[in-house]
């Protein structure tokens, strides 16, 4: 593939943050992605679109392990994780957020950002309550703050708004030491207002994250990302910076319409 | 001093002061219950509430905090109490082994975790109506097994005379020892459940039980919180069958037969699967139906042995009324009364 080889160069001798190599994963006989291939680089932020059934959700599956591909291999910062179970990956410093908020309902914000924390280091079976300055608590306090959450850390994530439940669901996803985040659909639901905090939230992250983001709201999407991915019928149909995508007539004619830009 | 938890309620600050007045109030009640109630109500209706009670706590745990329906608690109760009665002693010299309490008490507890973690791991690879069908078909096998094998198990008859250790020169039998014994033990049960709730441990525990991919997205292994669960929840239940095996002085196939294996999942579900309390609520329940229903029944005129008719209309009941067992609808009223109360000031003060 074409950006390849300027990928590699651009990591001067490090390993990609995420490569794909011919991944495809089958739904029965329906292939929902076919030979993808993708280079990320550290840091590197993109986002993928295409229009619905495109194979977006499946390729977050497929890179956290959800749903393990039928072929191809999958390499997190040079190690190859494609038999690797979710867990797994996400200790290496894989996140990802949810289309559909995936929350713990029965618990509180704070339990919830916290099991986030305990997730990604040690003591996940312990038996020990943590003790009022202990440091995960205090990692989930301030990625709350971070989200604008800290007036309802004490509340059931149950009760929150649906746009409280999107800003935890980033929350859940900055826990521990994020390396690479995979966003799905972040902003589907928020309103103006909240979509302003969503890219303020997602541009202020530090440099070294790196994200792929699946957004429908283009103008969410090519504000936090540098390169752009078009998949079309689960395979991978154009790539490149925003401005170039936003103004190729096949993609205007595939996915954003007439009436965009 | 004080280990504050990362609780949904910040003012409940230390262990003590987070305990309410009522619940002192039941416990300092508990306490001096020898001293208002008779022999046979101490044994019989407290001592067996609290044994029961002890057992379905453990489904409490798995199905309340894990999300998991497991009916194999009473078959790991009742293989606690079979180790007790087969490397202690017994009725039945030939096959007991007689070894000291010391030993035989925490073997049985250790044997009887094993055992439920062996079946949590197969377990906890299905979900909903197939756990509950394959923790019943192993309960079901438990049964056959332990009634036609006569080496070890000692077939149809079992053990009888298994008695509690004369531990400090006390019978634990009698009803006032056995009484404490049991509500010590219980009260044991039910705080480490509590504690367990609160812990990094549970916190996952629950987390799993509300969406297990997210879980192992945030880098939790699930499956093996799961079975966790089950070893945690097994030491439970082999505490809850060795105390049930010294109340009854024996263990037969029929401790863990079916209907009692079913038994447990109606004491928790009456008494509320939400709490660590509920169990014990619905054992005490079960107790008390069990034990005077029959009279009641001989009172209308019909059969006495027909008890577990009333204890199954009044099963039927409760979860028509109250998916949350009898804390759910206690509750319930409670919420009621209060809005009844906030309905009702307004005038009232308007009148004054």
């Amino acid at each position: 593939m074409m950006p390849s080889v300027a990928g590699r160069l651009n990591a001067a001798g490090s390993a990609n943050a995420l490569e794909l190599r011919g991944v495809t994963r089958m739904f029965g006989a329906l292939a929902a992605l076919t030979d993808v291939t993708i280079n990320v680089r550290p840091g590197e932020r993109r986002a993928v679109l295409g229009s619905n059934g495109a194979g977006k959700t499946t390729l977050f599956n497929c890179i956290t392990g959800d749903f393990p591909p039928t072929s191809g291999t999958i390499r997190f910062f040079g190690e190859d994780v494609t038999n690797f179970p979710p867990h797994e990956r996400i200790r290496r410093g894989l996140r990802r957020t949810y289309q559909i908020s995936a929350l713990f309902t029965g618990l509180s914000v704070l339990d919830n950002v916290y099991l986030a924390c305990r997730g990604v280091s040690r003591g996940r079976f312990s038996l020990l309550r943590p003790r009022t300055g202990d440091a995960l608590l205090q990692a989930a306090e301030s990625l709350i703050e971070a989200v604008h959450l800290e007036a309802v850390s004490h509340r059931l994530v149950g009760e929150l708004s649906h746009g409280q439940q999107r800003q935890l669901e980033i929350a859940l996803a900055l826990a521990g030491a994020p390396r690479f985040i995979l966003f799905d659909e972040p902003a589907a639901g928020l309103s103006p207002k909240e979509r302003a905090e969503l890219i303020e939230i997602l541009s202020s992250m530090p440099k070294h994250i790196g994200f792929i983001i699946i957004e429908h709201d283009m103008d969410v999407a090519l504000r936090v990302v540098e390169s752009v991915t078009m998949l079309h019928n689960g395979r991978i149909f154009k790539e490149g910076p925003p401005e170039e995508i936003e103004s190729d007539d096949e993609v205007q004619e595939l996915y954003l319409g007439g009436g965009h830009g | 001093m004080a280990h504050v938890l990362p609780a949904t309620a910040p003012e409940r600050l230390t262990v003590l002061e987070g305990i309410p007045a009522p619940v002192w109030g039941i416990g300092l009640l508990l306490l001096a219950m020898p001293a208002l109630a008779s022999n046979f109500v101490l044994f019989q209706i407290f001592g067996w509430s609290f044994v029961l009670g002890t057992i379905a706590l453990s489904l409490m745990v798995l199905a309340g905090y894990g999300g998991m329906v497991s009916l194999i608690q009473m078959t790991v109760a009742a293989l606690a109490g079979y180790v007790v009665a087969i490397l202690g002693t017994s009725g039945v010299p030939q096959i007991s082994l007689g070894w000291p309490w010391w030993l035989h008490i925490p073997l049985a507890i250790l044997i009887a975790t094993l055992f439920g973690t062996l079946v949590g791991t197969l377990a906890v690879r299905t979900e909903g109506i197939y756990t509950i069908m394959i923790t019943l078909a192993i309960a079901a096998a438990f049964f056959y097994f332990t009634r036609q094998n006569y080496v070890i198990f000692n077939g149809y008859t079992g053990f009888n005379k298994v008695f509690p250790p004369a531990l400090f020169g006390i019978d634990w039998r009698q009803p006032v020892p056995f009484y404490y014994l049991t509500l010590g033990c219980a009260t044991l049960s039910y705080l480490a459940v509590v504690w367990m709730a609160r812990t990094p441990f549970g916190l996952a525990l629950q987390g799993v039980r509300d969406n297990a991919r997210r879980m192992s997205a945030l880098g939790f292994s699930v499956t093996a919180h799961r079975v966790l669960a089950y070893s945690f929840a097994s030491v439970i239940a082999a505490l809850g069958g060795i105390l049930l095996v010294w109340q009854n002085a024996q263990v037969v196939p029929g401790t863990a037969g079916i209907p009692q294996v079913i038994d447990i999942l109606v004491i928790a579900v009456v008494g509320g699967l939400k709490r660590p309390i509920g169990p014990f609520i619905g054992a005490l329940i079960y107790a008390l139906l069990s034990v005077f229903s029959s009279d009641l029944l001989l009172a209308f005129g019909m059969s006495g042995e027909r008890f577990k008719l009333v204890v199954g209309l009044g099963f039927l009941a409760v979860v028509f009324f109250s998916p949350d067992g009898v804390l759910g609808l206690w509750q319930r009223l409670q919420a009621r009364m209060e809005r009844r109360g906030r309905d009702l000031r307004p005038g009232g003060e308007g009148a004054s």
